[in-house]
């Protein structure tokens, strides 16, 4: 399967949580989840396939919840090792 | 150092708050009402003379060398069963008491064999010891009567001797030392609970028998060690007392093996280990043990583990062994040139939880504050990740609720997703103890474990259901606790939010989640459902045990979630006897996820994006952090696979064997260009390593481990670590190749670390441990002596939290090209991916992985017991000899995991916990077919793996 098949089915799992959740938890809840658990690299091949692909195979409430999703700094700003 | 010698009181301590006051020669004495005269005794510091008793046991009363005398009374009550009495006066030594004695013993010894000087018991003996008590001097009788003791008497045979029962791989049975006196026979029942040991014959004639005249190891005995450590004499020892020796010192430490976190004394002769004996003072298992923890330890001296440091270009070359030194100074120049070629995010670590804290607390700190990422995980992503962040919701914190000491009170016990008989045997057999008493036991498994129908213990209600269906159960046992109003109205109105609580009771009172909705498709019947709901609900103090079953699933969080639910309906919670208890795999998974171990969050499970955490950390290591979560192994592995992950640090760990979808895990390994391994042998992951740094062993450092009731345990010294450094070091060494400035001299100074850093930890010092003996966190300013029951006076989050738990079906579906749903487990006598105990006398009971299959299914397939078959699934396929077993139902197959070349996770897929990524262990579509033999997957990966292991210089590395 490829990563990007593998990430939708990972946010639409989240959301599908959500789903049977009270209604207002819904895109908040999703967001605040793949805030604290998404590593950088993650959220930006969501934005990625958000942004440039229509959301393809997302679920709607993952869709919903997209504007409440920190964006990650753009790839390259910590491409060197710290200081040590 | 000296060897520590434990007092035997004689008889079990008495639980009565009531005192009773006594006089014992002379001597007045207060103690427990309940108490036997033995035991107030030796709470004097007087010690009777006994033979049949011992304070793991009830008294029994068989040997008469215990007698007393009572004033008032007649005759001379053996002290063993007499209990005490307000205001009674006691003799234990009397001219007629003495006569009688001498007499027992002259009796005992004429029928046991004077080779004191050469029996591997000199010097460790209660009979040799007793002799010297009460004095004997002579005996008057010889062997030329009847006798156990000579293979023959004048020439002639005789019957009544038998041959030496070596059978047993750690320890052996000469029956001519046997005095009868039956520990072994009641260590057996009562405190191991496998009935394996009678007595068979009467009188003169009476003899100690494994299971129907078998040997040990054909018999159901499970070699605990329980009947060796309660025999007085040489009959039962232990088979490297014999080839040593006795042992001359001891250190307590922990097992390495199990989330038990059974207590030992490692017992020496200079550097050599010559057993380990479970501690009675340990809290978790009160001096029992387990065949691992006690026997298999033979693998830290195996010919296999690795020494050296060794090095690679490719990962086709062989290995080259170098200098500590270079092996450091080359990951340190990898790992900072793939963070300049491929940025800072490119490289990570994993920790291990078979390390201590201390060692687990440096590879996080070696990521975060080193390689400047949080890109850390652990082995708990595949096994508990789902509890920390159910029960993180739920309660507020990533912990069972209770010790093991709680067991003790429970009334009815509900054991779900877990084979404690086999995963977790101390535990079972506390458990196993309380059930003989009387509580009720509800099983919920696809398998018939051991646990519901034993000798003696039998369990109320087992739901077979279907694998993958636990939400569905489990949500359905609340349907009928709410709805038939059986839930704890006070408590929840107290402890929880009522809003989320009416919320959640509407959603599981829906028509749909009742038993019999569900009963299609979890395949139980639905009054069983109904019986084990209400018998939960109204028989007392419930309790659950829960494990991988539950976890390793695509709705793992939300089962966890669903049994915190339960709990708290029904009142369960803050108390002894109850609570949700998660039966932790490995000896320190607890610890490495306390230690900071996730991606996302720091020591104490405070997450990364939390400013106040981040600073405290900042300002002690001298660096900033990075605020954003990194990545978990499955994610690491997607990222290499896609070519922005490069480099790895794994301590201890072995993730091709252990991680699902093995092709998957190779290629993510194979992709990366600096593979690091730090483990005790060439395991499977270091297939694909560039660089192995040899482990040392729990005997070879100091340290703790956390066990599964947050128990903080330390681990002890006893030996020099044979590869030169003890994995603290390592990791220490590694950090200052790269640069930075730590200096820790001994684990207690990260402990230290530790302390100061987390409040959970305020107060733990190895200082306060060395007091204590153990603690259980939190343990700060607040809870001084730790905290043994959790959520006491309400729930850490504040509210108790109930949240709707729909059940989800699992993709992983069968259908026609796979019929059949596989689901995995552990035995006893192995451990996890079996690297040590395949590498002990551990094998003699499990040579092999099985495939457990139901006659049904096996006879539609043509497939006879002891076959060849192969195991097909949509990820992969594998070969396996077969077990008919209806053990498991119709549909289902089992197997274990603890054999590389069976590769079980080639079979299993890719899906994984919604909330954690825990993969989906537990439910794999599968076709099962008859074969000839290995598959060409596991004969290309065995000649991979062979030729991996080639050390330039030496001859090839035996696996
Ligand atoms: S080793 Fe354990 S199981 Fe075996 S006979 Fe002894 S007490 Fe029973
Ligand atoms: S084997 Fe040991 S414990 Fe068992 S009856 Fe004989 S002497 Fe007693
Ligand atoms: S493996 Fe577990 S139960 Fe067995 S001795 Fe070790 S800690 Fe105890
Ligand atoms: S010790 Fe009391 S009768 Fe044996």
């Amino acid at each position: 399967m490829s990563n990007d098949a593998k990430l939708v089915r990972m946010a639409n799992q989240i959301a599908t949580f959500f789903h049977s959740q009270p209604a207002a938890e819904g895109p908040q809840g999703v967001a605040t989840h793949i805030n604290k658990f998404w590593e950088p690299r993650m959220r930006r091949q969501l934005f990625d396939i958000v942004d440039h692909r229509s959301g393809e195979g997302l679920d709607p409430m993952v869709l919903a919840a997209a504007p409440l999703i920190k964006r990650p700094a753009p790839s390259g700003s910590t491409d060197h090792p710290p200081a040590a | 150092m000296s060897l520590i010698h434990e007092i035997d009181y004689g008889t079990p301590a008495s639980k009565s708050e009531k005192m009773v006051t006594l006089t014992i020669d002379g001597r007045e004495v207060t103690v427990p009402e309940g108490t036997s005269i033995m035991r107030a005794s030796m709470d004097a510091g007087i010690e009777i003379p006994k033979l049949c008793a011992t304070d793991m046991m009830d008294a029994f009363g068989s040997c008469r060398l215990c007698l007393v005398e009572i004033q008032g009374r007649a005759g001379m009550p053996a002290s063993c069963t007499t209990p005490v009495a307000p205001g009674l006066v006691v003799s234990t030594q009397t001219p007629r008491l003495k006569d009688v004695r001498r007499g027992v013993m002259e009796l005992y010894i004429s029928d046991h064999p004077l080779d004191c000087l050469t029996c591997a018991a000199n010097g460790d003996c209660e009979l040799q010891d007793m002799a010297g008590a009460v004095g004997l001097r002579d005996v008057r009788y010889g062997y030329e009567g009847e006798n156990h003791v000579r293979a023959r008497n004048d020439g002639a045979i005789n019957i009544k001797w038998q041959p030496k029962d070596e059978s047993n791989p750690y320890f052996t049975f000469d029956s001519s030392k046997c005095i009868v006196c039956s520990r072994c026979v009641r260590a057996c029942e009562e405190v191991q609970g496998t009935f394996a040991l009678t007595i068979e014959g009467r009188g003169f004639d009476s003899r100690v028998s494994a299971g129907m005249h078998e040997d040990f190891v054909s018999s159901e005995c499970v070699s605990c060690g329980a009947c060796v450590q309660a025999c007085p004499t040489a009959t039962l020892t232990e088979k490297s007392v014999i080839e040593i020796g006795q042992p001359e010192h001891s250190a307590v430490t922990t097992c390495a093996y199990c989330g038990v976190g059974c207590s030992f004394k490692a017992e020496m002769r200079g550097e050599e280990l010559v057993r380990m004996v479970p501690w009675k003072d340990g809290q978790a298992n009160r001096g029992h043990s387990c065949v691992k923890g006690r026997f298999a330890y033979g693998y830290s001296t195996h010919r296999d583990r690795i020494l050296n440091p060794m090095i690679r270009e490719k990962i086709s070359d062989p290995w080259r062994e170098v200098s500590w030194e270079e092996a450091f100074a080359h990951v340190a120049s990898e790992f900072r040139r793939i963070q300049y070629q491929y940025g800072r995010d490119s490289i990570g670590g994993i920790t291990s939880s078979r390390c201590t804290n201390e060692e687990t607390y440096l590879v996080q700190k070696i990521v975060r504050a080193g390689f400047g990422n949080n890109n850390v995980d652990t082995c708990a992503r595949v096994c508990h990740s789902p509890t920390g962040y159910g029960l993180g919701q739920t309660f507020g914190t990533s912990a069972g609720t209770q010790n093991f000491d709680s067991v003790e009170e429970t009334d009815v016990v509900i054991v779900i997703g877990a084979n404690p008989t086999d995963g977790h045997p101390v535990f079972a057999s506390r458990l196993k103890k309380r059930l003989r008493q009387g509580a009720k036991l509800i099983v919920i498994d696809p398998r018939r474990i051991d646990l519901v129908k034993g000798p003696h213990v039998e369990a109320s209600y087992h739901l077979p259901l279907r694998p993958g269906t636990n939400v569905a159960v489990v949500t359905a046992l609340a349907h009928v606790i709410v709805s038939e109003g059986l839930f704890d109205e006070t408590f929840i109105r107290e402890r929880c939010d009522w809003s989320e609580f009416e919320d959640w009771a509407s959603f599981v009172s829906e028509e749909r989640h009742s038993p019999e909705a569900v009963e299609g498709l979890t395949g139980v019947p639905a009054e069983l459902i109904r019986g084990a709901a209400r018998l939960f609900a109204t028989g007392g103090n419930g309790s659950i045990y829960y494990g991988l079953g539950v976890t390793e699933h695509s709705q793992g969080s939300t089962t966890v979630m669903a049994i915190a639910n339960l709990a708290m309906a029904t009142g369960n919670i803050g108390r002894p006897g109850v609570g949700v208890n998660p039966l932790r795999g490995q000896n320190n998974v607890q610890g490495s996820c306390d230690m900071g171990s996730f991606p996302h969050e720091l020591p104490g499970y405070r997450h990364i994006s939390d400013d106040a955490t981040r600073e405290t950390f900042e300002k002690l290591w001298g660096v900033s952090l990075s605020n954003e979560p990194g990545l978990r192994i499955p994610n690491m592995l997607d990222a290499a696979v896609e070519g922005s992950f490069k480099g790895i640090y794994i301590q201890g760990e072995d993730i091709l064997q252990s991680d699902p979808d093995t092709k998957h895990v190779s290629a993510g390994l194979a992709a990366m260009e600096c593979v690091v391994v730090q483990d005790l042998f060439l395991n499977e992951t270091a297939n694909y390593a560039h660089v192995f740094l040899p482990g040392s062993t729990f005997l070879e450092k100091d340290g703790t481990f956390t066990n599964a009731e947050r128990r903080i345990n330390r681990v002890r010294r006893v030996m020099t670590p044979r590869n030169g450094l003890a994995d603290w070091e390592v990791t220490q060494k590694l950090a200052q190749a790269m640069g930075l400035a730590w200096n820790y001299r001994h684990p207690s100074e990260i402990m230290d670390e530790i302390a100061a850093t987390t409040p959970s930890f305020a107060l733990v010092s190895y200082d306060y441990l060395e007091k204590m003996g153990s603690v259980q966190w939190p343990c700060n300013e607040k809870h001084p002596q730790g905290s043994p029951i959790m959520h006491v006076d309400g729930f850490v989050r504040g509210k108790g939290k109930f949240i709707r738990t729909e059940y989800v079906a699992t993709d992983e579906k069968t259908g026609p090209r796979f019929p059949l749903l596989l689901t995995t487990g552990r035995i006893l006598s192995q451990y996890n991916v079996g690297a040590q105990t395949r590498r002990t006398d551990n094998v003699v009971w499990h040579e092999e992985d099985r495939l457990e299959i139901h006659p049904h299914d096996a006879e539609n397939r043509g497939i006879r017991d002891g076959d060849w078959v192969r195991l097909a699934s949509r990820s992969g396929e594998t070969t396996l000899h077969a077990l008919i077993t209806d053990r498991v139902s119709p549909g289902v197959v089992y197997t274990t995991f603890h054999h590389p070349d069976t590769q079980a996770n080639v079979i299993t897929t890719d899906f994984s916990d919604w909330a954690t990524n825990c993969p989906e262990y537990k439910v794999t579509a599968v076709q099962v077919s008859p074969s000839n033999g290995p598959s060409d997957w596991q004969v290309e990966y065995d000649e991979q793996a062979r030729r991996s292991r080639r050390i330039a210089g030496k001859l090839e590395a035996a696996e």
